[in-house]
């Protein structure tokens, strides 16, 4: 379904700090509800760039999760501040208003869409790329697809949106495993040591994985699937000015030569769509 | 209605070339672009002779009120285009601009005449911010170079031929004089300011190709400036562009002396504002004259 023509005005409804990130909601009463995997233009209404100039350029979000909420539908969106852009929308009040275009971009495939035989899915959210993992095991859950959730974080300052997104009745879900480098929750060290231990087991090739994250640990679970040959998706970042094709500044480097543009022909790329995820 | 080198134009808002992939768009938004298209007038992103993949990343970087960008030139090549994006593009409700460059003459006066040929085509702009690999120089720095290209693809076509300047000169009106004195029909004026960034992590360049183009609300004093000085020195009709965001920055434009408009790194912010820009400048044209007068004679 295409995204309404244009940004739109939508009013923050909630914001709150969760850990070391904000997550914060928008009602959308234009927009058809976003895909897993999918992402949306924002800039605040007021204080984007008047005092110095930056941020100047909207910042492309992933939804976290999204609600139908009375006429239209609650998005929800995790960020960290690590820059001017993502440093104004986390402060944004309930009562204020974000210009937002989306939904854009394409989604996440079902296991079996990207491999007939599949019987289940390994998420792998790392950092802030915790957040499309939310409403994508929402949805995989909903449809009964089997999944394991590995979640990874740099310490307790870096980490968040747990308690939001992946927790039930007050504890984490049962599917969901936790590694920090710190070793402040779950297993000390990478998330990506669970992944290599989960694909070397019996099971591991009737598994698709969808993986969002960091670069360095995004290409880390590119080259253990292919190590594996096992189907990986990943939703991937890229510097991007516009989000719908027209600034050609996101461009990722296929694997057969030339580049996509991350905005129209992702953000989800099979994993060997992708020369290698750039370490930016 | 502007009327703009005998093309009617239902308001004076184009898009700057580069900046809006209508195909693209019409993925993303659906037939509603074609309903709400923002602009009278659609340029192409420049097309070369051969395709091209475009620069490796990273390709732009913000900056105060703008951003630099090194995309590339990424297209299908002439042939790429007129097969498979000049049928999608005619389906546009507006005339279609198509810019083009190439590096030597007998590319170009190739390219002019397989483009212009075609009915859904109206207006050529040519892109001249690249060199001539024979002389090595920068066709649309050099006064002799614009007006010997003008020479070579002005018979070649009764179509308009629109030169778009480079900023990146000392006297912009020099070549705009030239291209006119080639037989240009128009001139678009400001290409982007070459310019460059340090990536703070690494202190490498922060555009892979080392530098880029600076656009956006930053470069508009300049490209204003810049306008009225080739105002001056022509007398066809010019495309003012550059930083506009707003009607009132169009208008500022408009009462320099541009007849059209152009958006461009403002479309990255918000994909419907051509229209903004338009809807604001009838307001602004109609009610505000002599304040818009006030603006450019102080």
């Amino acid at each position: 379904m295409s995204a309404p023509f244009g940004r739109r005005a939508c009013e923050v409804t909630a914001d709150a700090a969760s850990g070391g990130y904000r997550i914060f909601s928008l009602r959308d009463r234009e927009g058809p509800p976003p895909e897993p995997g999918q992402f949306y233009m924002l800039a605040a209404e007021s204080g984007w760039g008047e005092s110095g100039g930056r941020p100047f350029l909207p910042r492309a979000i992933s939804v976290a999760e999204a609600v139908p909420a009375g006429e239209g539908v609650r998005l929800d969106f995790l960020v960290e501040d690590v820059g001017p852009g993502t440093e104004r929308l986390c402060c944004l009040e309930p009562g204020e208003r974000v210009w937002v275009t989306g939904p854009l971009g394409n989604s996440f495939s079902t296991p079996t869409q990207v491999n007939p035989d599949a019987a289940g899915a390994i998420l792998v959210g790392g950092g802030i790329g915790i957040a499309p993992m939310a409403i994508w095991r929402r949805h995989l859950v909903e449809r009964g697809i089997p999944l394991r959730v590995l979640l990874g974080f740099r310490n307790e300052a870096h980490s968040g949106g747990l308690e939001e997104l992946f927790c039930a009745g007050g504890s984490l879900c049962p599917d969901v495993r936790l590694t920090s480098e710190d070793g402040h929750a779950g297993h000390r060290g990478y998330v990506t040591d669970l992944l290599a231990t989960m694909l070397a087991g019996d099971d591991a090739a009737s598994a698709v994985v969808y993986s969002c994250g960091p670069p360095a640990m995004l290409e880390a679970v590119r080259a253990l699937c292919a190590q594996h040959d096992v189907a990986c998706e990943l939703a991937m970042e890229s510097p991007m000015a516009c989000g719908f094709g027209a600034c050609f500044g996101c461009a990722v480097p296929k694997s057969d030569g030339g580049y996509i543009r991350l905005c129209v022909d992702g953000p989800v790329l099979r994993g060997d769509a992708v020369l290698e995820v750039a370490h930016a | 209605m502007p009327d703009f080198c005998g093309i009617e134009l239902a308001h004076p808002v184009i898009n700057a070339s580069g900046t809006y992939d209508a195909i693209a768009a019409r993925r993303v938004f659906g037939d509603a672009l074609l309903a709400e298209f923002p602009f009278s007038a659609f340029v192409s992103k420049t097309i070369t002779p051969e395709p091209r993949v475009g620069n490796q990343p990273r390709r732009i970087w913000e900056t105060p009120a703008g951003m630099i960008n090194s995309i590339g030139l990424p297209n299908k090549g002439l042939e790429g285009f007129l097969a498979e994006d000049l049928p999608q593009l005619a389906e546009l409700p507006v005339p279609l601009i198509v810019s083009a460059m190439a590096t030597n003459r007998e590319d170009f006066a190739r390219m002019i005449e397989r483009v212009a040929e075609r009915d859904e085509v109206a207006a050529i702009e040519l892109n001249v911010s690249c060199p001539n690999v024979h002389s090595g120089l920068i066709v649309g720095e050099q006064p002799s170079e614009t007006e010997a290209l003008l020479e070579v693809l002005r018979p070649l076509t009764g179509k308009p031929l629109i030169v778009k300047l480079t900023p990146n000169v000392a006297n912009p009106e020099a070549v705009a004089l030239a291209a006119e004195e080639g037989g240009a029909d128009a001139v678009s004026l400001i290409n982007t300011l070459k310019a460059s960034a340090v990536d703070p992590a690494s202190g490498e360049p922060a555009i892979a190709a080392g530098h880029g183009g600076l656009s956006g609300p930053a470069v508009r004093p300049i490209a204003l400036q810049q306008l009225r000085a080739v105002r001056a020195a022509v007398e066809v009709p010019l495309i003012g562009m550059g930083g506009i965001s707003t009607a009132a920055d169009a208008a500022e434009f408009i009462a320099a002396g541009a007849t059209v408009v152009a958006v461009g790194t403002e479309s990255f912010r918000d994909p419907g504002a051509g229209t903004r820009v338009a809807k604001g400048l009838e307001t602004t044209v109609s009610q505000s004259q002599p304040r818009v007068r006030a603006l450019h004679l102080d």
